[in-house]
Protein backbone atom coordinates (compact mmCIF):
# COMPACT_ATOMS: atom_id res chain seq x y z
CA UNK A 1 0.00 0.00 0.00
CA UNK A 2 1.55 3.30 -0.66
CA UNK A 3 1.55 6.05 2.27
CA UNK A 4 0.55 9.75 1.36
CA UNK A 5 1.16 10.78 4.78
CA UNK A 6 3.40 13.52 4.66
CA UNK A 7 7.13 13.14 6.05
CA UNK A 8 6.91 15.55 8.84
CA UNK A 9 3.57 13.69 9.90
CA UNK A 10 5.64 10.50 9.76
CA UNK A 11 8.26 11.89 12.04
CA UNK A 12 6.02 13.56 14.37
CA UNK A 13 4.44 10.30 14.77
CA UNK A 14 2.44 9.90 17.98
CA UNK A 15 4.08 12.79 19.51
CA UNK A 16 5.84 12.96 23.09
CA UNK A 17 5.33 10.77 25.58
CA UNK A 18 6.25 13.36 27.98
CA UNK A 19 8.13 10.97 30.16
CA UNK A 20 11.29 8.94 30.43
CA UNK A 21 13.72 11.23 32.49
CA UNK A 22 11.93 9.46 35.53
CA UNK A 23 13.48 6.05 34.16
CA UNK A 24 16.45 8.05 32.82
CA UNK A 25 17.23 9.20 36.36
CA UNK A 26 15.91 5.80 38.38
CA UNK A 27 18.21 3.98 36.80
CA UNK A 28 21.55 6.34 37.62
CA UNK A 29 20.30 6.02 40.97
CA UNK A 30 19.98 2.66 41.52
CA UNK A 31 23.35 2.25 39.81
CA UNK A 32 24.71 4.76 42.53
CA UNK A 33 23.00 2.37 45.35
CA UNK A 34 24.02 -0.54 44.26
CA UNK A 35 27.81 0.52 43.98
CA UNK A 36 28.15 0.42 48.23
CA UNK A 37 25.59 -2.30 48.51
CA UNK A 38 27.40 -4.66 45.79
CA UNK A 39 30.98 -4.05 47.64
CA UNK A 40 28.91 -4.86 50.98
CA UNK A 41 27.38 -8.25 49.64
CA UNK A 42 30.30 -9.36 48.41
CA UNK A 43 31.95 -8.80 52.09
CA UNK A 44 29.26 -9.89 53.79
CA UNK A 45 28.92 -13.45 51.43
CA UNK A 46 33.06 -13.90 51.87
CA UNK A 47 32.48 -13.80 55.75
CA UNK A 48 29.64 -16.39 55.46
CA UNK A 49 31.73 -18.93 53.72
CA UNK A 50 34.04 -18.77 56.31
CA UNK A 51 31.25 -19.68 58.52
CA UNK A 52 28.97 -22.62 59.40
CA UNK A 53 25.20 -22.47 59.18
CA UNK A 54 24.27 -21.47 62.35
CA UNK A 55 26.46 -18.50 61.82
CA UNK A 56 25.01 -17.75 58.69
CA UNK A 57 21.53 -17.90 60.39
CA UNK A 58 23.14 -15.59 62.73
CA UNK A 59 24.22 -13.42 60.74
CA UNK A 60 20.59 -12.35 58.48
CA UNK A 61 18.76 -12.32 61.57
CA UNK A 62 21.10 -9.13 62.57
CA UNK A 63 18.77 -6.22 61.80
CA UNK A 64 21.35 -4.10 59.81
CA UNK A 65 22.82 -7.46 57.48
CA UNK A 66 18.66 -8.51 56.73
CA UNK A 67 18.05 -4.58 56.10
CA UNK A 68 20.90 -4.16 53.78
CA UNK A 69 19.95 -7.58 52.13
CA UNK A 70 16.70 -6.82 51.14
CA UNK A 71 17.67 -3.40 50.10
CA UNK A 72 20.33 -5.02 47.64
CA UNK A 73 17.68 -7.87 46.00
CA UNK A 74 15.46 -5.52 45.59
CA UNK A 75 17.39 -2.62 44.27
CA UNK A 76 19.14 -5.59 41.85
CA UNK A 77 15.81 -7.01 40.53
CA UNK A 78 14.27 -3.51 39.75
CA UNK A 79 17.92 -2.49 37.83
CA UNK A 80 17.84 -5.90 35.97
CA UNK A 81 14.29 -5.17 35.22
CA UNK A 82 14.91 -1.31 34.17
CA UNK A 83 18.15 -2.66 31.86
CA UNK A 84 16.10 -5.76 30.45
CA UNK A 85 13.33 -3.34 29.41
CA UNK A 86 15.42 -0.80 27.20
CA UNK A 87 16.89 -3.66 25.55
CA UNK A 88 13.74 -4.87 24.46
CA UNK A 89 12.65 -1.93 23.22
CA UNK A 90 15.81 -1.36 21.33
CA UNK A 91 15.71 -4.54 19.46
CA UNK A 92 11.86 -5.68 19.08
CA UNK A 93 9.53 -3.93 16.98
CA UNK A 94 5.98 -6.00 17.04
CA UNK A 95 3.59 -4.75 18.87
CA UNK A 96 2.57 -7.85 20.17
CA UNK A 97 6.30 -9.77 20.53
CA UNK A 98 7.27 -6.39 22.16
CA UNK A 99 4.52 -6.51 24.92
CA UNK A 100 4.52 -9.94 25.87
CA UNK A 101 8.55 -9.81 26.35
CA UNK A 102 8.20 -6.74 28.25
CA UNK A 103 5.34 -8.50 30.16
CA UNK A 104 7.60 -11.59 30.95
CA UNK A 105 10.58 -9.53 32.04
CA UNK A 106 8.26 -7.23 34.13
CA UNK A 107 6.91 -10.56 35.74
CA UNK A 108 9.87 -12.80 36.39
CA UNK A 109 12.28 -9.68 37.51
CA UNK A 110 9.03 -9.32 40.39
CA UNK A 111 9.01 -13.03 40.88
CA UNK A 112 12.32 -13.59 41.57
CA UNK A 113 12.94 -10.45 43.61
CA UNK A 114 9.58 -11.14 45.87
CA UNK A 115 11.05 -14.62 46.20
CA UNK A 116 14.25 -13.44 47.35
CA UNK A 117 13.58 -11.18 49.82
CA UNK A 118 10.70 -13.30 51.31
CA UNK A 119 13.49 -16.17 51.86
CA UNK A 120 15.41 -12.97 53.57
CA UNK A 121 12.30 -11.90 55.57
CA UNK A 122 11.50 -15.90 56.77
CA UNK A 123 15.37 -16.40 58.07
CA UNK A 124 15.65 -13.28 59.48
CA UNK A 125 12.05 -12.95 61.39
CA UNK A 126 11.54 -17.20 61.74
CA UNK A 127 14.57 -18.24 62.92
CA UNK A 128 15.80 -21.93 61.30
CA UNK B 1 13.33 -7.89 15.08
CA UNK B 2 16.46 -6.36 14.20
CA UNK B 3 17.64 -7.17 10.96
CA UNK B 4 20.90 -9.11 11.08
CA UNK B 5 21.48 -10.41 7.60
CA UNK B 6 20.64 -7.44 4.58
CA UNK B 7 16.94 -8.92 2.34
CA UNK B 8 17.82 -11.18 -0.47
CA UNK B 9 17.35 -8.25 -3.32
CA UNK B 10 19.59 -5.94 -1.24
CA UNK B 11 22.18 -8.75 -0.88
CA UNK B 12 25.65 -6.65 -2.84
CA UNK B 13 27.00 -8.95 -5.53
CA UNK B 14 30.29 -8.53 -7.15
CA UNK B 15 30.36 -5.93 -10.07
CA UNK B 16 32.47 -4.70 -13.19
CA UNK B 17 35.87 -4.11 -13.27
CA UNK B 18 37.13 -0.97 -15.12
CA UNK B 19 41.03 -0.82 -15.27
CA UNK B 20 42.95 2.07 -15.50
CA UNK B 21 44.37 3.21 -18.35
CA UNK B 22 46.97 1.97 -20.54
CA UNK B 23 50.15 4.24 -19.68
CA UNK B 24 49.01 5.04 -16.01
CA UNK B 25 51.79 5.31 -13.89
CA UNK B 26 50.32 5.03 -10.43
CA UNK B 27 46.64 3.61 -10.14
CA UNK B 28 44.35 3.21 -7.02
CA UNK B 29 41.61 0.95 -6.64
CA UNK B 30 38.25 2.05 -5.38
CA UNK B 31 35.45 -0.25 -4.75
CA UNK B 32 32.62 1.37 -5.53
CA UNK B 33 28.63 0.30 -3.76
CA UNK B 34 26.38 0.25 -7.19
CA UNK B 35 22.66 0.33 -7.62
CA UNK B 36 20.22 1.34 -10.01
CA UNK B 37 16.91 1.24 -8.83
CA UNK B 38 15.31 0.75 -12.29
CA UNK B 39 16.97 -2.37 -13.53
CA UNK B 40 15.60 -5.62 -11.31
CA UNK B 41 19.75 -6.64 -10.51
CA UNK B 42 21.21 -6.63 -6.59
CA UNK B 43 23.04 -3.98 -5.98
CA UNK B 44 26.80 -4.84 -6.77
CA UNK B 45 30.47 -3.77 -5.90
CA UNK B 46 32.05 -1.95 -9.08
CA UNK B 47 35.80 -1.53 -9.01
CA UNK B 48 37.27 1.32 -11.11
CA UNK B 49 41.36 1.88 -10.83
CA UNK B 50 41.79 5.49 -11.16
CA UNK B 51 44.96 6.84 -12.84
CA UNK B 52 45.68 9.16 -9.23
CA UNK B 53 48.29 11.31 -11.18
CA UNK B 54 45.54 12.54 -13.05
CA UNK B 55 43.48 13.12 -9.64
CA UNK B 56 42.86 15.05 -7.21
CA UNK B 57 43.53 14.18 -3.50
CA UNK B 58 40.44 13.93 -1.94
CA UNK B 59 37.68 10.76 -2.47
CA UNK B 60 35.21 13.73 -4.07
CA UNK B 61 38.02 14.44 -7.00
CA UNK B 62 38.27 10.63 -7.46
CA UNK B 63 34.42 10.06 -7.79
CA UNK B 64 34.34 13.26 -9.88
CA UNK B 65 37.68 11.30 -11.92
CA UNK B 66 35.55 8.54 -12.60
CA UNK B 67 32.07 9.77 -13.68
CA UNK B 68 34.13 12.21 -16.13
CA UNK B 69 36.48 9.44 -17.30
CA UNK B 70 35.24 6.06 -16.29
CA UNK B 71 31.54 5.49 -15.61
CA UNK B 72 29.46 8.24 -16.50
CA UNK B 73 26.46 6.56 -14.95
CA UNK B 74 27.38 6.64 -11.18
CA UNK B 75 25.68 9.10 -9.08
CA UNK B 76 26.40 11.11 -5.98
CA UNK B 77 25.60 14.11 -4.34
CA UNK B 78 27.84 16.97 -4.21
CA UNK B 79 28.42 20.68 -4.61
CA UNK B 80 30.39 23.24 -2.42
CA UNK B 81 33.41 20.64 -2.29
CA UNK B 82 34.78 22.41 0.54
CA UNK B 83 32.99 20.43 3.54
CA UNK B 84 30.29 23.10 4.39
CA UNK B 85 27.24 22.44 1.85
CA UNK B 86 26.93 18.10 3.78
CA UNK B 87 25.81 17.02 0.47
CA UNK B 88 28.73 14.19 -0.32
CA UNK B 89 28.15 12.76 3.04
CA UNK B 90 29.06 8.53 2.62
CA UNK B 91 30.63 5.45 4.02
CA UNK B 92 34.24 6.06 3.04
CA UNK B 93 36.62 2.71 4.22
CA UNK B 94 34.21 2.02 6.75
CA UNK B 95 33.75 5.42 8.31
CA UNK B 96 30.53 8.09 7.40
CA UNK B 97 32.40 11.26 5.98
CA UNK B 98 32.25 13.92 3.51
CA UNK B 99 34.09 12.97 0.19
CA UNK B 100 35.06 16.76 -0.26
CA UNK B 101 37.37 16.82 2.42
CA UNK B 102 38.53 13.32 3.18
CA UNK B 103 41.72 12.18 1.61
CA UNK B 104 42.17 9.16 -0.18
CA UNK B 105 45.56 8.08 0.81
CA UNK B 106 43.98 8.53 4.17
CA UNK B 107 41.53 5.51 4.03
CA UNK B 108 43.61 2.54 5.50
CA UNK B 109 44.22 -0.59 3.34
CA UNK B 110 44.95 -1.17 -0.49
CA UNK B 111 41.21 -0.28 -2.04
CA UNK B 112 39.14 2.40 -0.91
CA UNK B 113 35.21 1.59 -0.52
CA UNK B 114 32.81 3.87 -0.62
CA UNK B 115 29.10 2.98 0.09
CA UNK B 116 25.73 5.23 1.21
CA UNK B 117 25.47 6.22 4.09
CA UNK B 118 24.69 3.19 6.19
CA UNK B 119 21.01 1.96 7.34
CA UNK B 120 19.12 4.76 4.98
CA UNK B 121 16.89 3.62 1.36
CA UNK B 122 18.91 4.42 -1.72
CA UNK B 123 17.70 6.48 -3.93
CA UNK B 124 20.82 5.51 -6.38
CA UNK B 125 24.19 4.08 -6.06
CA UNK B 126 25.50 6.77 -3.11
CA UNK B 127 22.57 8.67 -3.20
CA UNK B 128 20.29 7.91 -0.30
CA UNK B 129 17.04 8.97 0.64
CA UNK B 130 17.11 11.60 3.68
CA UNK B 131 13.16 12.63 3.74
CA UNK B 132 12.67 11.30 6.96
CA UNK B 133 16.14 12.88 8.52
CA UNK B 134 14.81 16.02 7.54
CA UNK B 135 11.33 15.71 8.35
CA UNK B 136 12.50 14.75 11.92
CA UNK B 137 14.34 17.79 11.70
CA UNK B 138 11.66 20.27 10.96
CA UNK B 139 9.58 18.61 13.29
CA UNK B 140 11.56 20.36 16.45
CA UNK B 141 10.52 23.61 14.82
CA UNK B 142 14.76 24.94 14.15
CA UNK B 143 13.56 28.67 14.33
CA UNK B 144 13.55 31.38 16.87
CA UNK B 145 10.13 31.05 19.26
CA UNK B 146 8.97 34.30 20.88
CA UNK B 147 6.09 35.43 22.33
CA UNK B 148 7.36 39.11 23.62
CA UNK B 149 6.78 41.60 20.97
CA UNK B 150 9.16 41.83 18.84
CA UNK B 151 11.92 44.70 19.26
CA UNK B 152 12.53 47.49 16.60
CA UNK B 153 15.77 46.35 16.11
CA UNK B 154 17.46 43.17 16.85
CA UNK B 155 17.31 40.50 19.52
CA UNK B 156 20.02 41.35 21.84
CA UNK B 157 22.52 38.32 23.12
CA UNK B 158 25.39 38.80 25.56
CA UNK B 159 28.71 37.68 23.86
CA UNK B 160 28.62 35.10 26.81
CA UNK B 161 25.17 33.72 26.16
CA UNK B 162 26.29 33.80 22.15
CA UNK B 163 29.06 31.65 23.14
CA UNK B 164 26.99 28.87 23.86
CA UNK B 165 26.22 28.13 20.70
CA UNK B 166 29.66 27.57 19.73
CA UNK B 167 30.06 23.76 18.60
CA UNK B 168 26.42 23.94 17.49
CA UNK B 169 25.51 26.34 15.37
CA UNK B 170 28.06 24.81 12.57
CA UNK B 171 26.39 21.37 12.06
CA UNK B 172 25.61 21.03 8.15
CA UNK B 173 22.97 18.03 8.69
CA UNK B 174 25.65 16.14 6.64
CA UNK B 175 23.96 12.69 8.56
CA UNK B 176 27.24 11.37 8.82
CA UNK B 177 26.34 11.05 12.75
CA UNK B 178 22.57 10.29 12.59
CA UNK B 179 23.10 7.08 10.29
CA UNK B 180 26.41 5.86 12.40
CA UNK B 181 24.56 5.65 15.50
CA UNK B 182 22.84 2.14 15.88
CA UNK B 183 20.14 3.36 17.60
CA UNK B 184 19.17 5.27 14.71
CA UNK B 185 19.84 2.08 12.65
CA UNK B 186 17.26 -0.17 14.88
CA UNK B 187 14.65 2.48 15.45
CA UNK B 188 14.79 5.51 12.69
CA UNK B 189 10.78 5.69 12.88
CA UNK B 190 10.85 7.06 16.66
CA UNK B 191 14.39 8.04 17.48
CA UNK B 192 15.00 11.41 16.39
CA UNK B 193 19.27 10.50 16.19
CA UNK B 194 22.08 12.95 17.05
CA UNK B 195 22.35 15.30 14.03
CA UNK B 196 18.60 16.46 14.89
CA UNK B 197 19.04 16.54 18.74
CA UNK B 198 21.85 18.42 18.34
CA UNK B 199 20.01 21.19 16.75
CA UNK B 200 17.28 21.08 19.53
CA UNK B 201 19.77 22.06 22.23
CA UNK B 202 20.99 25.09 19.96
CA UNK B 203 17.58 26.07 20.43
CA UNK B 204 17.37 24.76 24.27
CA UNK B 205 20.95 26.75 24.63
CA UNK B 206 19.34 30.12 22.77
CA UNK B 207 19.08 32.80 25.43
CA UNK B 208 16.53 34.46 23.12
CA UNK B 209 14.14 31.76 22.33
CA UNK B 210 11.21 31.44 25.12
CA UNK B 211 10.10 28.25 24.26
CA UNK B 212 12.35 26.03 26.38
CA UNK B 213 9.54 24.08 28.18
CA UNK B 214 7.80 23.57 25.53
CA UNK B 215 10.50 22.40 23.54
CA UNK B 216 11.81 19.95 26.54
CA UNK B 217 7.67 18.71 26.56
CA UNK B 218 8.25 17.40 23.13
CA UNK B 219 11.94 15.84 23.74
CA UNK B 220 10.96 14.00 26.60
CA UNK B 221 10.23 10.94 25.47
CA UNK B 222 11.37 6.94 25.64
CA UNK B 223 12.17 6.79 22.07
CA UNK B 224 12.84 10.22 20.40
CA UNK B 225 15.51 11.24 23.27
CA UNK B 226 16.17 8.35 25.41
CA UNK B 227 16.99 5.69 22.77
CA UNK B 228 20.34 7.74 22.91
CA UNK B 229 22.84 4.87 24.92
CA UNK B 230 25.93 7.12 24.89
CA UNK B 231 27.40 4.71 21.53
CA UNK B 232 29.34 8.08 20.97
CA UNK B 233 29.70 6.87 17.40
CA UNK B 234 27.99 10.32 16.31
CA UNK B 235 31.58 12.23 17.90
CA UNK B 236 34.14 9.89 16.19
CA UNK B 237 32.21 10.57 12.49
CA UNK B 238 31.70 14.27 12.64
CA UNK B 239 33.59 15.74 10.09
CA UNK B 240 32.99 19.02 11.70
CA UNK B 241 34.65 17.86 15.01
CA UNK B 242 30.99 18.49 16.38
CA UNK B 243 29.78 16.30 20.01
CA UNK B 244 26.61 15.58 19.88
CA UNK B 245 26.67 13.22 22.62
CA UNK B 246 27.66 15.42 24.56
CA UNK B 247 24.65 17.83 23.75
CA UNK B 248 22.53 15.32 23.85
CA UNK B 249 23.98 14.43 27.48
CA UNK B 250 22.71 18.38 28.17
CA UNK B 251 19.47 17.87 27.46
CA UNK B 252 19.28 15.13 29.67
CA UNK B 253 20.75 16.86 32.21
CA UNK B 254 18.44 20.02 31.34
CA UNK B 255 15.30 17.26 31.81
CA UNK B 256 16.40 16.44 35.47
CA UNK B 257 16.64 20.06 36.58
CA UNK B 258 13.22 20.45 35.57
CA UNK B 259 12.20 17.77 38.25
CA UNK B 260 15.47 17.77 40.90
Amino acid sequence: MVSYRTPLGRARGLGSAKHGAGHWVSERISSIALVPLVIWAVYGVLRLAAGDYGFAVHWVQQPLNATLLVLTLAISFWHMQSGMRVVVEDYIHKALTKSALLLLNLFVCGLAGALAIFSILKVALGGA
Amino acid sequence: MVELVLPKNSRVTKGKHHPAPAGAKKAKTFRVYRYDPEGNENPRWDTYDVDVEHCGPMVLDALIYIKNEIDPTLSFRRSCREGVCGSCAMNIGGRNTLACTHGWEEVPGKDVQISPLPHMPVIKDLVPDLTQFYAQYASIEPWLHTETPEPQKEWLQSPEDREKLDGLYECILCACCTTSCPSYWWNQDKYLGPATLLQSYRWLIDSRDEATGERLDALEDPFKLYRCHTIMNCAQVCPKGLNPAKAIAEVKKMLVERVV
